[in-house]
């Protein structure tokens, strides 16, 4: 089977090994490097379980083909929290209750985490956009939105 | 914004607020995993040279399978093996059959046909999922496309195409006797002829899949001491372990199952096919297989609730009061029964929902069509049928010129009534949800109907009474496909009756298997010592009592009767379907004989030395 | 067996594409193939920098064939595209699906195609050869090349508008979706899953030809599924389609603006 080689920053260190050609990025993060955080719901962009960030953006890691991340840096859930430190969304998810089976959850702080990347202080109808490509079955996604509005108030050092 | 408000003063007696976690928010205790990305679902286990299995299926809703030729699939790039319903040593197993339910009528891969669109035929093993399914577009099904029925009620008519040879009619045999379950309470054709308004309507509910954002799917590997390990996202652990030893004919103790962690489930996860194949696949290769559903097949052959016809025939006074209910019912249980039959009886139970309705029958079919197999939904069995309740709810408040909710409160069953199944209702609170919700939405309804209480007086007289009810033999298994039957619903005349109470005769059911689950008999509206019950004319002629504000109605006026002596033991419980009373009922012995098993209580696996967790005597 | 061939420019790609051969560019629809065993297929080709550059010409706004929803959105020279482009997918998806890969859209997928019929767009292959939307459309199928850009005519703000029905909120996918444009007297109408291929609805456009009244509206709404046929799927049949379909048109040319 033909390979191709891709190097890349995966949160932080330095990611390089051989992929299968056509091989799309959630299976050389999950089987290759070994980053299981990204899931695999759809395959399809429909549920966004594998989202990750390129180069800061949101992408879908089911339909993104592995070797255009070459040279790029790819951000997971599995590099949110530092070392010890969870980040704002993580605390916020689980004191909100905010994930039930939780295989949509990585997914979700990926999207939440590209929202306030761009727009720290978001309105609701913003974090409800920036979720609209991820489904849940369980939440029912008001205890999510109100999640990622805690975070976002605490980040922004207001009173919640 | 979501909130939650506990109505703390409804019912404060019946709660000890002193709990240490209940009624108190909590952090659940598995979501620091979910936040890091750590949960380890089945897909999280990796393992060194694993495999993936991927299912060849049908295209065709029913077909005769000709011929399989795998030869060109074996050939190609990375594929280790290809598998056949030869390869399965058990290939024919029911859900249900751990407990007994139902007759083997599914294979693990079809052979001689295919019954359902998606069906599977065979599998490819290769070395990676690609490969796979590069193998499966190679495999050459020869099929004879048979005709096929996708409609409950075409497929209970005579000329309609035998889907499941196991179940020739089309239908679930229930209790070795009717093609359907039988409900039978009261006289509803009595009733009916005293009604002031009749009101039939038909409801259907389409087939809804649960649609978990993790697929099914499991991963089995060899393990030491010629065990296999299987990681899975079932929701029924045991169940797929039973299950696996069954359709692949090992000890159970051969079978390590890890689960515990569904991305989800709502019931879509509890049907063990993903298992039983990844561990054969397991067994074929002595290699780490991955079986998992892509989301086409999860949407595809991913057993949905299923869907659900109801016809509802309500015979209503002009008050409002509802005093017959009648179902016909029909499941839609796919090509294979799985859990189908088993909610019925439990929506039977259901019937007529949460009313007081003195007069209740029912007629409810599984039925047999080449659809997609139905298995479990949060709450199913009851769905369906509770949309078709409540929209008939609205119709009859039209009909009479009532007040919906108020409708609601006048029938609401409350705490002491009996129920169509012959229980006593408890912890009722239908009236309570009615008045909060009235006042949440700003919903006017009258002081008397905002005054009403589930606990306040319910069961009195004929309220928490078994009536005497009109019974027959109508759809006997087998009938209805020779034409003998002409409708679905209820009969219209009743070939016998079953006396008012139970009076010292028990009608026995199935017994109780363990103390704990002997119903007290204090619920179960015994008359024990009552005169033996002879139909009177008042009984059907009487004008309705009227109803008050304070008191709830009664349900007819009956015959003062003795208050009820307690039984001196635990009496077995009535059968949801009452038999024939010219049958010999069991007479009910002052002290029932323990329960002996004729056989063995066993999952269907018979083989010696087996585990006893899985076979054997139940114990006590 | 795959294998993914990468070109410096887009003639070179094109030249190398030939049967059994896929153009990668966002990879939304091409990696859904792929992870689904699509057969018809073992060579993924791609380019190492596609064009995403958008701007205004004289022949009006040009969109490289390479940008994606979210480059619509971020260019304020797009800005007629934008109420469509915030209408696909979820964030996620916007920054990978590229305009051109929407021309190959199959149903039920394709909003912006529809918007692009209606405002009369030229697609430009990378032979240099242009040609309008529609005959594009009508000869997708048997299409050899790849698409190098997309250019919109200039249109009057306001002229333009644009709804996509979904079943699910805030977004899902389209039941169907309507573009309607007016230059000049010359009104389209073009639907999206009332048929294999966006489609124009010419009963409507010709009662619209009339004048832009409540009476030209109704009428419009009346002969609007004529000569469709309204896509059966699972998100709805196709005569749930036909029926709704009136509804929406008339929601759109009431409530959306004027035409």
């Amino acid at each position: 089977m033909p390979k191709a080689p891709v190097t890349f920053i995966l949160n932080d260190a330095e990611a390089a090994l051989f992929v299968d050609a056509g091989a799309p990025l959630i299976d050389v993060l999950r089987r290759g490097v070994g980053d299981l955080t990204p899931k695999h719901g759809c395959g399809q962009g429909t549920c966004g379980a594998c989202t990750v960030l390129i180069d800061g953006k949101a992408h879908l890691s089911c339909l993104t083909l592995a070797e255009t991340v070459e040279g790029k840096r790819v951000d997971t859930t599995a590099g949110l929290a530092g070392g010890p430190q969870l980040h704002a969304l993580q605390d916020a998810f689980i004191e909100g209750f905010a994930a039930q089976c939780g295989f949509c959850t990585s997914g979700m702080l990926m999207a939440a985490k590209a929202l306030l990347d761009a727009n720290p202080d978001p309105s609701r109808a913003e974090v409800i956009e920036a979720i609209s490509g991820n489904l849940c079955r369980c939440t029912g996604y008001e205890p999510i939105v109100d999640a990622i509005l805690t975070a976002a108030a605490r980040t922004q050092r207001r009173a919640v | 914004m979501s909130s939650i408000e506990f109505r703390k003063d409804l019912f404060a007696d019946e709660r000890d607020d002193n709990l240490k976690e209940i009624g108190k928010p909590t952090v659940r205790q598995d979501i620091l995993g979910h936040v890091t990305g750590r949960t380890p679902y089945y897909d999280d286990h990796l393992f060194d040279g694993m495999l993936h299995m991927r299912a060849v299926r049908s295209p065709h809703h029913h077909a005769e399978i000709r011929s399989i030729d795998t030869s060109a699939a074996e050939r190609m790039p990375g594929v280790r093996r290809v598998a056949t319903a030869r390869d399965v040593p058990n290939n024919l197993n029911t859900l249900l059959s751990l407990i007994n339910f139902g007759r083997d009528d599914e294979p693990l891969c079809a052979h001689d046909k295919v019954r359902y669109r998606g069906e599977a035929v065979a599998w490819v093993i290769a070395d990676t999922e690609r490969q796979a399914r590069d193998a499966v577009a190679a495999v050459r099904v020869d099929y004879s496309v048979l005709r096929h029925v996708l409609d409950v009620e075409e497929a209970l008519a005579p000329g309609a195409p035998v889907v499941n040879e196991v179940y020739p009619n089309n239908s679930f045999d229930y209790h070795a006797k009717y093609d359907h379950q039988k409900l039978r309470f009261g006289d509803v054709n009595a009733a009916f002829a005293r009604a002031d308004h009749v009101i039939e309507a038909e409801y259907q509910m389409s087939p809804i899949e649960q649609a978990p954002i993790e697929t099914c799917g499991a991963i089995a590997a060899p393990e030491t001491n010629d065990r296999f390990v299987c990681h899975t996202n079932t929701q029924a652990l045991f169940f797929s372990l039973g299950t696996t030893a069954k359709l692949l004919d090992m000890a159970s103790s051969r079978l390590h199952f890890i689960g515990g962690t569904a991305g989800g489930g709502f019931g879509g996860k509890v049907d063990s096919i993903v298992e039983p194949t990844a561990v054969l696949g397991a067994v074929l290769t002595g290699r780490p297989v991955k079986f998992a559903w892509d989301r086409h097949e999860e949407m595809q052959v991913g057993a949905p609730r299923g869907g659900e016809r109801w016809r509802l025939k309500d015979g209503v006074m002009h008050d409002g009061r509802i005093i017959a209910r009648e179902f016909t019912g029909f499941f839609d249980s796919g090509a294979y029964m799985r859990l189908s039959p088993y909610a019925i009886i439990k929506g039977t139970g259901h019937l007529p929902g949460p009313y007081s309705i003195p007069n209740v029958a029912s007629n409810v079919y599984c039925c047999i069509t080449n659809r997609t197999p139905a298995t479990a939904m949060r709450g199913f069995g009851i769905t369906a049928v509770d949309f078709a309740i409540e929209c008939q709810m609205d119709r009859i408040a039209e009909a009479v010129g009532m007040n919906p909710v108020e409708l609601r409160i006048l029938n609401a069953y409350r705490d002491g009534d009996m129920k169509a199944h012959r229980r006593k209702a408890k912890n009722t609170a239908l009236i309570e949800c009615c008045q909060v919700a009235a006042s949440k939405a700003n919903w006017p309804i009258s002081a008397s109907a905002a005054s009403q209480s589930s606990l306040a007086g319910g069961g009195q007289g004929d309220r928490g009474a078994i009536p005497e009810s009109a019974t027959d033999e109508e759809g006997r298994i087998g009938d209805r496909r020779q034409g003998k039957v002409a409708t679905t619903s209820p009969s219209k005349s009743a070939s016998g009756r079953v006396p008012a109470g139970t009076h010292t005769e028990a009608i026995v059911g199935a017994p109780v298997q363990n103390p704990d689950m002997q119903i007290d008999a204090e619920r179960i509206g015994h008359r024990m010592g009552a005169a033996p019950t002879v139909p009177t004319a008042s009984t059907t002629t009487s004008p309705p009592a009227t109803p008050t504000s304070a008191a709830p109605p009664a349900l007819a006026p009956g015959q003062p009767v003795a208050p009820p002596a307690p039984p001196s033991v635990p009496a077995p419980p009535v059968a949801a379907s009452p038999v024939a009373p010219q049958q010999p009922a069991a007479r009910s012995p002052v002290t029932p004989a323990p329960y002996e098993p004729a056989q063995p209580f066993n999952r269907g696996v018979k083989r010696p030395g087996s585990s006893p967790f899985t076979s054997g005597f139940r114990r006590r | 067996m795959l294998s993914v061939e990468t070109y410096q420019t887009i003639t070179e790609a094109a030249g190398a594409l030939g049967d059994r051969s896929r153009y990668i560019a966002g990879g939304t629809l091409v990696m859904r193939a792929v992870t689904y065993g699509d057969q018809s297929f073992d060579r993924i080709v791609r380019v190492r920098q596609t064009d995403r550059n958008i701007g205004n010409d004289a022949a009006g706004l040009r969109i490289g064939a390479g940008a994606t929803m979210s480059d619509i959105l971020a260019s304020g020279d797009a800005e007629v595209l934008h109420p469509v482009a915030r209408l696909v997918g979820g964030p996620a998806l916007r920054n990978m699906a590229t305009i051109g890969g929407n021309l190959f859209a199959p149903n039920p997928y394709g909003d912006i195609t529809v918007a692009l019929l209606a405002l009369d767009a030229q697609v430009v292959m990378a032979n240099g050869q242009s040609l309008p939307v529609e005959s594009f459309l009508s000869g997708r199928d048997q299409l050899r090349g790849l698409v190098a850009a997309v250019t919109v005519p200039r249109i009057e703000p306001g002229s333009f508008l644009f709804s996509k029905v979904s079943r699910v909120k805030p977004k899902g996918v389209s039941v169907m979706s309507i573009a309607v444009s007016s230059r000049r007297g010359d009104p389209r109408v073009v639907f999206g899953n009332m048929g294999p291929l966006p489609t124009r609805a010419r009963a409507a456009e010709r009662a619209l030809a009339q004048g832009s009244d409540a009476n030209a509206i109704a009428a419009a709404c009346a002969v609007c599924t004529e000569g469709l046929a309204p896509v059966d799927d699972a998100l709805a049949s196709s005569w749930y389609r036909r029926e709704v379909a009136p509804v929406h048109l008339r929601r759109l040319l009431q409530n959306g603006g004027r035409v």
